[in-house]
């Protein structure tokens, strides 16, 4: 294969053996030339020389200072006038230089050429740069390969190396030679990337009657390499989809975690729930501006300081909720339903009076952006994998707060039977403000977390109410792992069916199997076992 | 046991009833008429174009108030749908007025323009025979009644009710708006319908149109509340308040409540079709807004703020609000929201009744002040004679209160 290369080179006419102090005069003649053919091999030429001088001219030829004066071609710096050969000044000035034009494909093939020098850089984070530069965008391939083969050849690095080994090949794929075009296909094939994938993709169609690769083998290649790369893009497709999906069911789990107490404890829907996640949404807001104003120092943090803050504000308007207006209402969940609705609009224009009808910047930490790359096309954000861990950390609380508290079984106790809890002696009434407090306040700190991830206005959390009572819905009254699978569930499944459907329509569908699923289980997927008549 | 007060209220229309109907029809068709058309603009009684759509509107919300109080108010189900089959009313009837623009549209082509934008060549299959007047207007009706009749079917089959069918109603709601908004819909996307230009054959704008508008209006919402009450006064009703009130011990006698629900559901989501069909060519426009889960919400709260189970109450109930949302929204339009989330918050707590309920509570005292009076009067001339209990209970209305909620 190398020898091939290195045929194939000096088959071109000016090998890398061919590099001298000076440019050939043959290249000069063509920059020179008024034909852009002409003027497009000694651009060739130079980026496969590759020296300081072809640098130094290629330079010059993206910078429009490239001039014929006389027979000789020079290079236009301020006052000085340099030989275009050498670089040496010319004293005197030929006078008079004519400045030579470049079109749009020249252009580009010289910015390539410049690009792929960088290759040759004695930094190592200018060489990954300048090939991750051109795997994004390389121009035309086959007249850079020769300079590729070279990086190849002197490349050290590991990191580099495999970068180079595909430029290499993708250039190759332009290549006359078919046996050349071949080894690239197979090379490529190894490749997990949708990019490769759709360079390759060509070579299999057909153009008119006649495929656009005239090789079969290449093709079968082709076709090969596609499959492989398919099947490991699905994986990752996948994985990448089940993670979306998973980082939607979290925030649909810190919304609806609250809304499973409240609505199992007092059998009300609260309609202002969505708003205690903007209110907790705000405190996020607030926490910021005030870290930036009193302590930049530690402005990367304040979403710490947020969390505590944004549950005990939105607890607090909850428990204000719950003393001022749903307490009044016990015994008829239909008004409560209307009050709360009520309590959502005033909640609403309360924020657009403080907070103006904009939706405010909140902004990711640093230590919360960025992601963590897992293959060419999967890269977890790190706001999502903190948020689910986040929503891990609320849910383990609340178990514990449920399951191992005194307050935790008195509201279980509530739950389930609100009369004999009241005749065994629990404050009925203070547990409902209890609940109705914790219930808002995990809905605050959904609200901080929502506020990394969406924008953050006083309408946003008139979306969330329908979708965390579908969780509530699917999931079952009063029920932890119920809501956690039912969230999760409702999660992926939305975003699957947004990659197949589109959102609206997977939106729809998720609504009409809901609908669908309570005919089935009214109760829910874990229904508490018991049995109750009105 | 106590007779519940709703069907005491509604005992038939009787005479009285029937006088207020007829006079109200002669006032829509001939006072307003006279006074839209025939006074001079600066005449103290001249109605002017905009009260007259105003009041239309507002007319066309009545009929949905009063279909809403059918449903939650007799038959203990808040609907969060609503909105929903009004808009479907709406836009069953659009169609036809999109029709009727011809090819008077920016692009002069036979279909309508927003199907010119997205580059459609001919109207969708469900678009056919939208031409017809007639078709349309049973669209408007049938569409609102199948989506009820299928959705509550199966809703009420499976015994859902309470908060759990108020968002289920909410979710479709929400699903349909979404739908709406798509353009590939087929309904005009985001922008709906609008620029209407002619109904029948008349300008949609002309002071005539407007006038027979605002009267089928008014007849409609007669109509409505005719039926609502003969509804109410007959055996039907008397079954469905008493499912709302116990719905157990009515299945124990041998009722099967799916059917009663269903009915009264289906009856009133296609109410509120037509009434939608006779909003439309009044405002002008129908878009997915009209869908939106507030407004569906806003409806409960025309028939909170009237009075629910009252079938009259909700009329006003809905000339109330929207009168306010009007003149807050021209006024003060940053409290308007405030206006509104305080009016749904006071009137569930301290207005359970609503309106009515509070012209009942007053007409009660009063009577009760005046048995007091006439017993003193007795007990002075008669010192001997025993106390008289105090007169008529004021708790009754609670009845409705405490299991209509």
């Amino acid at each position: 294969m190398k020898r091939l290369l290195l045929i194939l080179s000096l088959a071109i006419g000016l090998g890398a053996g061919a590099v001298r102090a000076d440019v050939a005069p043959e290249v000069l003649k063509g920059l020179a030339s008024e034909d852009f053919d002409a003027k497009q091999g000694a651009v060739a030429a130079l980026a496969e020389a590759g020296d300081a001088d072809a640098a130094r001219l290629l330079k010059a030829l993206s910078d429009d200072a490239v001039a014929v004066a006389g027979d000789k071609l020079v290079i236009v710096a301020g006052e000085q006038v340099l030989d275009a050969a050498n670089g040496k000044q010319l004293k005197p000035a030929p006078a008079s230089p004519d400045s030579i034009s470049l079109n749009n494909s020249l252009r580009q093939q010289v910015d390539g050429a410049l690009a792929a020098l960088r290759l040759l850089s004695i930094d190592k984070a200018e060489r990954l740069a300048a090939a991750k530069a051109l795997l994004a965008d390389m121009g035309d391939g086959a007249a850079l390969l020769p300079l590729f083969d070279k990086a190849l050849k002197q490349e050290q690095d590991g990191d580099i190396k495999p970068i180079l080994v595909q430029l290499q090949a993708q250039a190759s794929l332009a290549s006359p030679d078919a046996a050349l075009r071949l080894q690239a296909v197979q090379t490529l094939g190894q490749s997990s990337s949708p990019a490769v994938k759709a360079l390759l993709l060509p070579l299999i169609e057909k153009q008119g009657d006649t495929f656009a690769e005239p090789d079969e083998k290449v093709r079968l290649a082709a076709q090969t390499a596609i499959k492989a790369i398919d099947g490991r893009l699905v994986w990752s497709d996948m994985a990448g989809q089940v993670f979306t999906g998973i980082s939607l069911g979290s925030i649909l789990l810190l919304a609806a975690l609250g809304l499973a107490i409240t609505y199992g404890v007092m059998g009300v829907i609260n309609m202002a729930h969505g708003e205690l996640l903007m209110v907790g949404a705000y405190s996020a807001y607030a926490m910021q501006a005030l870290f930036r104003s009193r302590f930049p120092d530690f402005v990367d943090y304040y979403v710490v300081a947020a969390v505590p803050v944004a549950f005990f504000v939105a607890a607090a308007v909850g428990m204000l909720m719950e003393r001022t207006v749903i307490r009044h209402l016990y015994g008829r969940p239909l008004e409560t339903l209307l009050a709360t609705w009520g309590l959502s609009l005033v909640l609403i224009q309360a924020a657009r009076l403080l907070f103006g009808a904009q939706n405010v910047e909140v902004a990711n930490p640093a230590w919360m952006s960025g992601g963590v790359q897992l293959a060419e096309n999967l890269s977890l954000p790190w706001n999502r994998l903190v948020i689910v861990a986040f929503s891990g950390f609320v849910l383990l609380v609340v178990w514990l707060l449920m399951n191992k508290t005194r307050l935790g079984m008195f509201v279980r106790a509530v739950t389930q039977n609100r009369p004999m809890a009241g005749c065994v002696g629990v404050p009925t009434a203070r547990i409902d403000t209890l609940a109705f407090g914790i219930g808002s306040g995990i809905a605050g700190l959904g609200g901080v977390a929502l506020s990394q991830i969406a924008n953050v206005g006083p309408d946003m959390g008139q979306g969330y109410i329908v979708d965390s009572f579908m969780v509530v819905v699917l999931g079952g009254v009063g029920q932890l792992a119920g809501a956690v699978w039912a969230a999760l569930g409702l999660g992926v499944v939305t975003k699957f069916l947004e990659g197949w459907a589109g959102a609206v329509i997977a939106k729809i569908l998720v609504l009409v199997f809901i609908i669908i699923f309570i005919q089935k289980r009214p109760q829910g997927l874990f229904a508490l076992k018991g049995r109750f008549v009105d | 046991m106590r007779t519940p007060v709703s069907v005491k209220l509604v005992a038939g229309l009787g005479p009285r009833g029937w006088l207020a109907v007829a006079a109200v029809f002669v006032a829509a068709w001939v006072l307003v008429p006279l006074a839209h058309l025939m006074l001079p603009e600066s005449h103290p009684l001249h109605i002017s174009t905009y009260a007259i759509t105003l009041i239309g509107k507002i007319l066309c919300y009545a009929v949905v108030a009063v279909a809403m109080d059918l449903i939650w108010g007799f038959g203990g189900i808040l609907s969060l749908g609503h909105g929903l089959f009004f808009a479907l009313g709406g836009y069953s009837f659009g169609m036809y007025l999109m029709r009727q623009i011809g090819r008077d549209g920016s692009y002069g082509a036979d279909i309508p323009d927003f199907m010119v934008f997205l580059d459609w060549k001919e109207l969708p299959w469900y678009w056919s025979g939208t031409d017809s007047f007639l078709w349309c207007l049973l669209l408007a009706v049938a569409v609102p009644g199948a989506i009820a009749w299928i959705f509550g079917y199966f809703a009420f089959r499976s015994r859902i009710k309470g908060v759990y069918f108020s968002i289920i109603t909410q979710a479709m709601t929400y699903a349909a708006m979404l739908f709406f908004f798509r353009n590939e819909t087929g309904f005009g996307g985001n922008n709906g319908f609008t620029d209407f230009k002619r109904i029948l054959g008349y300008s949609i704008t002309a002071p005539e149109t407007r006038v027979v508008l605002f009267g089928l209006s008014v007849t409609l919402l007669l109509g409505t509340l005719i039926l609502g009450k003969a509804l109410i006064a007959s055996k039907f009703g008397r079954v469905l308040t008493a499912i709302r009130d116990a719905e157990n011990r009515v299945m124990f006698i041998g009722y099967n409540p799916l059917h009663y629900k269903l009915f009264i559901w289906t009856v009133s989501a296609m109410l509120c079709g037509l009434a939608g069909a006779l909003y439309v060519p009044q405002v002008g426009i129908i878009n997915p807004s009209e869908m939106s889960v507030a407004n569906s919400i806003e409806i409960a709260i025309w028939v909170a703020v009237g009075g629910r189970g009252t079938l009259v109450g909700p009329i006003f109930g809905a000339g109330i609000v929207n009168l306010s949302k009007t003149w807050f929204t021209t006024s003060f339009p940053e409290y308007w929201l405030f206006f509104l989330g305080l009016l749904f918050i006071l009137v569930t707590l301290y207005l359970p009744e609503g309106v009515a309920g509070l012209w009942a509570k007053i007409k009660a005292r009063r009577a009760e002040k005046a048995a007091l009076a006439a017993a003193r009067a007795e007990a002075a001339a008669v010192p001997a004679a025993p106390r008289t209990p105090a007169a008529p209970d004021s708790k009754i209305p609670n009845g409705t209160a405490a299991k209509g909620a």
